[in-house]
């Protein structure tokens, strides 16, 4: 058995007096790939932004290979954990965001390579040379000077996934990413991911709406409902023969 | 045009316009005060204890609906009778603290509206690429803060400077104080006066020509990002 790169325990997120995650148990393997699916309001969001640090779990532990996200070893004591073990922690999390978020006072180039220099003070020229190549690799070998606002939204989302590919994280966290997106524009930004997974060695979180894709990268899927996993398995026990009648009704209006 | 005189106008001219280093230098100097302190107001703000928050919004609210002329004159003559931390400061400190500390206030809130003008969504990719919070500020925030505001905070360099001349009332040799004198020796107000409003037209109109101008940049510059927003939202 190999260890897990993320395991959630017993999570439960409360924003106010509403309870939105209700325990959840999770546990991701290295380079697994799960997507997440469920109604609006369900808690995917939560459950990635808790483990990219953007929320603090309102109790239960989350292990990111190894290391307890958010709380630390303090004179024996486990205490909240600080913006120095945040930092160490996060280091193996990247994320891809519904609505890109590229710095739009920087060129592509610098977006993707400005945290690789300034985080992991990689000397100028290899995160140059790499950000190049990771661009070229989402098809935008082409758009280095440009900047965000002169992208579509397709290009944009693919520069938001090379910017995160640089950092090398361990698990990616992908939010709807293409939700945002016309139509038309869908089809790109899918494929990159898909490529992505090809190439094995990093986790992937997705939240998705995109059924067919799920089927075709996910080796896990779990169907979220109200704040707690109510289905997981395989793709296709999950969106093919599950018996679960909510996740019936919830995949019947995918298919229509 | 009986009591017009070119001959005093010539004669008052030069006098008057000794005064306009002082008048200058105290703008730049109220200025570079107020750009300081606002700073610290924005700073004292982003801490995240309320009660503190609370405080320093409060002292702000107060500073800026007292008037400029009631600090100055507090300032000068009421401190150095106050125990303890009362201490007597020249006239052109006195003006500096005092100008200076009410700019701030509005200064501040132009820094904390171009703070928040910076969307959700980037200190959450500054958080997910794992920078440190110098990074997120310098690379991320402020180079998107900073440009909206330089307009706002050119208006306030003109607003002080014409608002400058109050010191005069506590003994700030600028040009207003020169007119006054002038006029008091020779009984002549209408000249030296009518030169203190030809210097503060001279020098701030072309500025404020320039700031609209720069405003104007700015505005387009802030434009592509909102077409690049309003394609975002289009989309959702
Ligand atoms: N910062 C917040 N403050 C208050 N409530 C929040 C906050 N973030 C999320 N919620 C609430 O938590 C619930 C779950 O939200 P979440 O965004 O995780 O759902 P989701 O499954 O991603 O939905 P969708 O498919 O619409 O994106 C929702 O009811 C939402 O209104
Ligand atoms: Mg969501």
């Amino acid at each position: 058995m190999t260890e897990p790169i993320v395991t959630f325990q017993n999570i439960h997120k409360s924003f106010g007096d509403v309870e939105v995650l209700k325990g959840i148990n999770l546990d991701i393997k290295p380079a697994e790939k799960v997507a997440i699916i469920g109604p609006s309001g369900s808690g995917k969001t939560t459950i990635i932004r808790l483990l990219m640090t953007l929320e603090k779990p309102t109790s239960g532990d989350i292990i990111v290979d190894g290391k307890n996200l958010w709380k630390m070893d303090k004179n024996g004591k486990l205490v909240d954990a600080n913006e120095k073990h945040l930092r160490q922690v996060r280091g193996d999390i990247g994320m891809v965001f519904q609505h890109f978020n590229l710095f739009p006072h920087m060129t592509i180039l610098e977006n993707c390579m400005t945290a690789p220099i300034h985080v992991k003070s990689e000397d100028k020229k290899t995160a140059k040379q790499r950000s190049i190549e990771m661009l070229e690799k989402v098809g935008l070998g082409d758009k280095l000077d440009n900047y965000p606002s002169q992208l579509s939204g397709g290009q944009k989302q693919r520069v938001a996934m090379a910017r995160a590919l640089v950092m090398r994280p361990k698990v990616m966290l992908f939010d709807e990413v293409t939700s945002a997106l016309d139509p038309e524009l869908v089809g790109e930004v899918l494929e990159v991911i898909r490529d992505i997974a090809k190439e094995g060695e990093m986790a992937m979180i997705l939240v998705t709406h995109e059924m067919d894709f799920a089927l075709d990268v996910a080796d896990k899927v779990l169907f979220l409902d109200e704040g707690v996993i109510a289905e997981q398995g395989t793709a296709s026990e999950v969106i093919e023969h599950s018996k679960n009648e909510r996740l019936q009704s919830f995949l019947k209006r995918f298919r229509a | 045009m009986d009591n017009w005189s070119w001959e005093i106008f010539w004669d008052a001219f030069p006098v008057v316009l000794e005064g306009l280093g002082i008048t200058v230098g105290l703008t730049f100097a109220c200025y570079l005060f107020a750009l300081i302190f606002g700073f610290v107001w924005t700073f004292l703000r982003r801490i995240p204890f309320k009660p503190l928050n609370w405080i320093v919004t409060w002292v702000m609210e107060f500073i800026r609906s007292t008037p400029p002329l009631v600090q100055l004159f507090f300032i000068y003559f009421a401190w150095p009778m106050v125990p303890v931390v009362g201490m007597t400061l020249s006239p052109f400190a006195s003006a500096v603290l005092g100008l200076g500390l009410h700019f701030s206030t509005y200064i501040g809130e132009v820094y904390r509206s171009g703070i928040e003008g910076v969307e959700k969504g980037q200190w959450e990719a500054s958080r997910a690429l794992n920078f440190s919070t110098s990074q997120k500020w310098l690379k991320v925030i402020l180079p998107q803060a900073i440009p909206p505001t330089i307009p706002m905070l050119g208006n306030y360099l003109i607003i002080m400077f014409k608002e400058v001349p109050l010191a005069s009332t506590i003994g700030v040799v600028g040009i207003l104080h020169m007119a006054n004198s002038y006029g008091a020796q020779y009984w002549a107000y209408l000249e030296p006066l009518t030169i203190v409003a030809i210097l503060f037209l001279v020098l701030s109109y072309p500025s404020a020509i320039l700031i609209s101008k720069l405003e104007k940049r700015m505005n387009r510059r802030f434009n592509k990002n909102e077409a690049l927003n309003s394609s975002k939202g289009a989309t959702t």
